[in-house]
């Protein structure tokens, strides 16, 4: 659709179009970092869609996929924060731990009375974690203790409290329902069912489960509108790029990467409307990716953090309170420590002793992959997402081709490093 | 004895997109100091990189023909074990470590692995003697001076054994006294038979050691002047391609009312609490006025500046701000940017630039709201600040997307001014505005400040140059030892008269 509505090519654009091929392929090359990222994505999908021979596309594990690695996603954005101003923090892991144990107690024993509702408690649940994330921050911010030290000390103090609050190793639950929704749930269909194909009926009356095709409207209308809107927001700013005389990326290019986003998240949002609709964290997880990508490229804060990351010393020279961000920064990754904790929770049901444990490792790898310098003032919040779902769908591909999960962690280490080596080489060669 | 030592031929070397240099060529006599100058980006650097080894051979075309060889050197350690050594104008020396242990790095006298230090002291010790440097061997290198780490550096260079000898830019951050005895030390390693190549801007320089120039603008050599033909202005119309009639902008000033006033500002050191660094200054700057500070290195004068802009150095700061007779605060960078102060620093690449952002990401990066709502940043605004001030400032670059990290000197202390101006300050602290950038950069920096004032903005000047300082403010501070030490009109300063009212106050200070 965003071939029809394109404006009508001036005489500069013409020519654009006319040399396009090569100007959209040295544009790629330019930009290989950014597409050969998201082409290693969807070279690892269709490995493991044919290696599984095709379990890796169905519905139902597409679902399960989300469900697995949301929480990854959710707390790369924060890490990925963390990473370019400078820092990491390796608490997150221990974090989300004890805030998944704490709202089981909050919920299921202690006697909170109306403050056990699973949406008070989360609210609650977020708070503390961005306190936590506020006493980390401070002694890195404004002691200048090394958030290295500082965080390790973290996942040392929150997996001890989290364990200490689930009473050594018993685990905490059944959590309520409404509260497993955030994970397990998925968004209601308030269009109401599309049926294309009746489900088989078997002899005894029954309706055979997989049978048939009925799509959940709702979710092909958000995909629908979604797409859409990509499209004309894409379309508008190169529109107004051009009217005020500045170059726009090839036309063609633009083209082809605004129809092979669409096309995928259109093929996905399929997959998913021939299930049981949108899961709700993929909602969630979508919101805030699309809040931290504004926030990194449009909002003065990103830039800033950017700038801290980059020269920190030319950064406060610049007028920038360093310190007051670098703080900020860790209660952002406090906050999303907890959603990340909530979310763990929310996906088993119950709280337990290892929530979380080791996840601080992924989360930094899914940014690391994402093309982050350990430097500090580099990497891009797709970047991190695209790195994220690598992670996550290795681990699900390799388990249902059933390798050993001690291989798959070697495997993972071998693509952490070749991602990071590509990355350095392709820097020193640029 | 006029033997050749060293002969490159027709170099060529490509960086992607760019020929940074085409078909030079450059010939060294046995003994003789040879300078090559050139405007920043001329290709200077590259060819001594290409010379010592950094960009190996064959990554370039041409041949280079040392002592009668053709030599491919495959890295540093090559032509280093040739006794060519090159000392790079940032130096390479480690700053926690002491002298001995710097000199001697990865060249340790030592056995089985085990250090001798006595051996390593006592050969330090006589290399520091040749170098004129009185340090203990074990001080360690953060204690000393930028001066005395560069005779450090030679001293290293040195124990190597040294046949040329390659100094890029070595009196960039030194104060005319320490580039005196460098120079001096050079021609005294001329006597002993150590030919020199010494990289340049400062052409007084040049014209008082060197025996030969080579000049080299936009990659190619233009040409070699032997010691007869020398003359400052033979070489910058070499370099720049057209005569400079001036070199310092012409300026009618129009000088207001008093807009910043300093009283009594005294600052003790960040580490040794009990040192005062800052001693009780009064200084003021008027509307239209370009005023400027002059000073040995170590007289306190970035000290100073930096402890006013936002108590960036220093602890135990008093003293009182007036902006327009008022009483500011100035206690944070942000309250002093808010009072329209600012600071271009003496050190870009440290405290000025973010060198992995491109240019328009740096330009709008102390005033962001000036380009944003609600916090939000506008890029399409953005984008034509930016073009308007590499446009204002002549930053040459391919686009404002291009790494500042990737600009040569000149061009990054363009886009830290562009930075500040952007901010719109009314007073302008500019600090070493033209260190280590060439002729015609510097005339351009000299223009924007003509401008500036003339736009009624007060500024203020730091400068070990003092033809610069009197060839571009309207009245001269001297400061030295944390005091200031004299004042005078511009039109009634010279050279000798700020040198003597240092070296009177260095007695009145004892």
């Amino acid at each position: 659709m965003s071939t029809e509505s394109a404006p009508a090519p001036k005489s500069g654009v013409a020519e654009d179009v006319q040399q396009g091929p090569r100007v959209a392929v040295s544009a790629l090359i330019t930009n290989l970092r950014e597409y050969g990222l998201i082409l290693a994505l969807i070279a690892i999908m269709v490995f493991f869609q044919f290696t599984t021979s095709g379990t890796l596309f169905k519905p139902v594990n597409l679902s399960n996929l989300v469900q697995q690695n949301s929480f990854i996603i959710v707390m790369a954005l924060g890490m990925l924060l963390v990473i370019v101003s400078g820092h990491i923090d390796l608490s997150v892991g221990s974090v989300a731990g004890f805030i998944g144990a704490l709202a089981a107690m909050m919920m299921v024993i202690w006697p909170l009375g109306p403050f056990s509702n699973p949406l008070v408690v989360s609210i609650i649940c977020l708070i503390i974690g961005g306190g936590i994330g506020a006493a980390q921050g401070y002694w890195i911010a404004y002691h200048r203790i090394p958030s290295f030290i500082v965080t390790l000390a973290g996942m040392l103090i929150f997996r001890g409290i989290c364990q200490a609050l689930l009473g050594g190793g018993s685990s905490v639950g059944p959590l309520p329902d409404g509260f497993k929704a955030l994970s397990s749930g998925f968004i209601p269909d308030v269009i109401g069912p599309l049926m294309l194909i009746p489900p088989t009926v078997n002899a005894a009356g029954k309706t055979i489960i997989g049978s048939g095709l009925t799509l959940h409207m709702t979710t092909i209308v958000i995909g629908l509108v979604a797409v859409l809107a990509y499209a004309y927001f894409g379309l508008r700013a190169r529109r107004t790029r051009e009217q005020h005389g500045y170059e726009a990326e090839p036309f063609t290019l633009f083209v082809i990467k605004t129809l092979v986003t669409s096309a995928l998240a259109l093929f996905l949002v399929y997959q998913f409307a021939t299930y049981k609709g949108l899961p709700i964290v993929l909602m969630v997880m979508g919101v805030l990716i699309a809040l931290f990508v504004f926030v990194t490229k449009r909002m003065t804060i990103g830039r800033r953090i950017y700038a801290m990351g980059g020269n920190a010393k030319a950064a406060q020279l610049s007028g920038i309170k360093t310190e007051r961000l670098t703080l900020m920064v860790f209660v952002n990754m406090g906050v999303l420590s907890a959603l990340g904790g909530l979310i763990i929770a929310a996906r088993l049901g119950q709280a337990v002793p290892a929530a979380g444990l080791g996840s601080e490792l992924d989360v930094i790898a899914a940014v690391f992959i994402g093309g982050a310098s350990a430097m500090g003032g580099v990497g891009q919040v797709i970047g991190a997402v695209v790195g994220g779902f690598i992670m996550g769908v290795m681990n699900n591909g390799m388990s249902i081709m059933g390798v050993n999960v001690d291989w798959q962690q070697v495997v993972k280490g071998l693509v952490l490093l070749g991602a990071v080596v590509f990355d350095v080489y392709n820097k020193n060669k640029g | 004895m006029a033997s050749t030592i060293l002969e490159m031929r027709d170099i060529t070397k490509t960086f992607p997109g760019v020929k940074a240099l085409s078909n030079v060529n450059l010939s060294v006599e046995e003994g003789e100091i040879h300078a090559v100058v050139g405007e920043n980006g001329a290709g200077k650097s590259t060819l001594m990189k290409v010379l010592s080894g950094v960009y190996a051979s064959g990554t370039y075309d041409g041949a280079i023909i040392y002592r009668g060889e053709e030599c491919h050197f495959k890295g540093i350690h090559d032509s280093e074990h040739k006794g060519i050594v090159i000392i790079h104008q940032e130096l390479a020396l480690v700053p926690m470590l002491s002298i001995a242990e710097n000199i001697f790095l990865g060249n340790e006298h030592a056995r089985f692995g085990i250090i001798d230090w006595n051996a390593n002291e006592t050969r330090t010790s006589a290399l520091l003697k040749k170098v004129g440097l009185k340090e203990d061997p074990k001080t360690l290198i953060t204690n000393i001076g930028v001066g005395k780490q560069q005779l450090v550096e030679i001293a290293k260079a040195l124990s190597k054994e040294v046949k040329l000898l390659i100094l890029d830019e070595p009196t960039a951050s030194l104060s005319e006294k320490d580039s005196q005895a460098l120079l001096d030390l050079l021609l005294e390693f001329k006597r002993q038979g150590i030919t020199s190549i010494l990289i340049s801007h400062k052409l007084n320089e040049v014209n008082r050691v060197a025996d030969k120039v080579t000049i080299i603008r936009d990659g190619r050599t233009i040409e070699t002047l032997a010691k007869k033909d020398i003359s400052e202005d033979r070489i910058i119309t070499s370099m720049v391609g057209r005569s400079l009639d001036d070199r310092y902008p012409p300026r009618e000033p129009k000088i207001g009312e008093i807009v910043l006033q300093v009283k009594n500002w005294s600052v003790y050191h960040p580490i040794h609490a009990e040192r005062q660094v800052i001693k009780g200054i009064d200084i003021n700057v008027r509307k239209g006025e370009v005023v400027g500070i002059a000073g040995l290195m170590g007289a306190g004068r970035t000290e100073f500046a930096m402890s006013l802009f936002g108590r960036s150095y220093g602890r135990r700061i008093t003293g009182e701000v007036l902006l327009k007779g008022k009483p500011i605060d100035v206690s944070s960078v942000s309250k002093a940017v808010e009072h329209g102060i600012a600071y271009v620093t003496e050190d870009r690449k440290t405290y000025g630039l973010n060198l992995i952002d491109h240019i328009k990401h740096n330009i709008t990066l102390a005033n962001l709201p000036g380009v944003s709502r609600h916090a939000v940043i506008d890029d399409l605004r953005e984008l034509a600040v930016a073009n308007d001030y590499k446009a204002k400032t002549n930053i040459r670059s391919s686009s404002v997307y291009q790494m500042t990290g990737n600009l040569s000197g000149g061009n990054q202390q363009k886009v830290v001014l562009s930075k500040w101006l952007f901010a719109n300050p009314e007073v302008l602290i500019l600090d070493e505005p033209t260190r280590g950038i060439d002729v015609g950069a510097k005339y351009e920096i000299y223009t924007i400040i003509a401008r500036l004032a003339s736009e009624g903005k007060a500024i203020i000047v730091i400068s070990s140059e003092m033809p610069e300082l009197l060839g571009i403010t309207d009245r001269i501070y001297v400061m030295n030892e944390g005091r200031m030490v004299g004042e005078m009109a511009a039109s009634d300063a010279s050279q000798e008269k700020i040198m003597r009212a240092i070296v009177r106050g260095e007695g009145k200070a004892s």
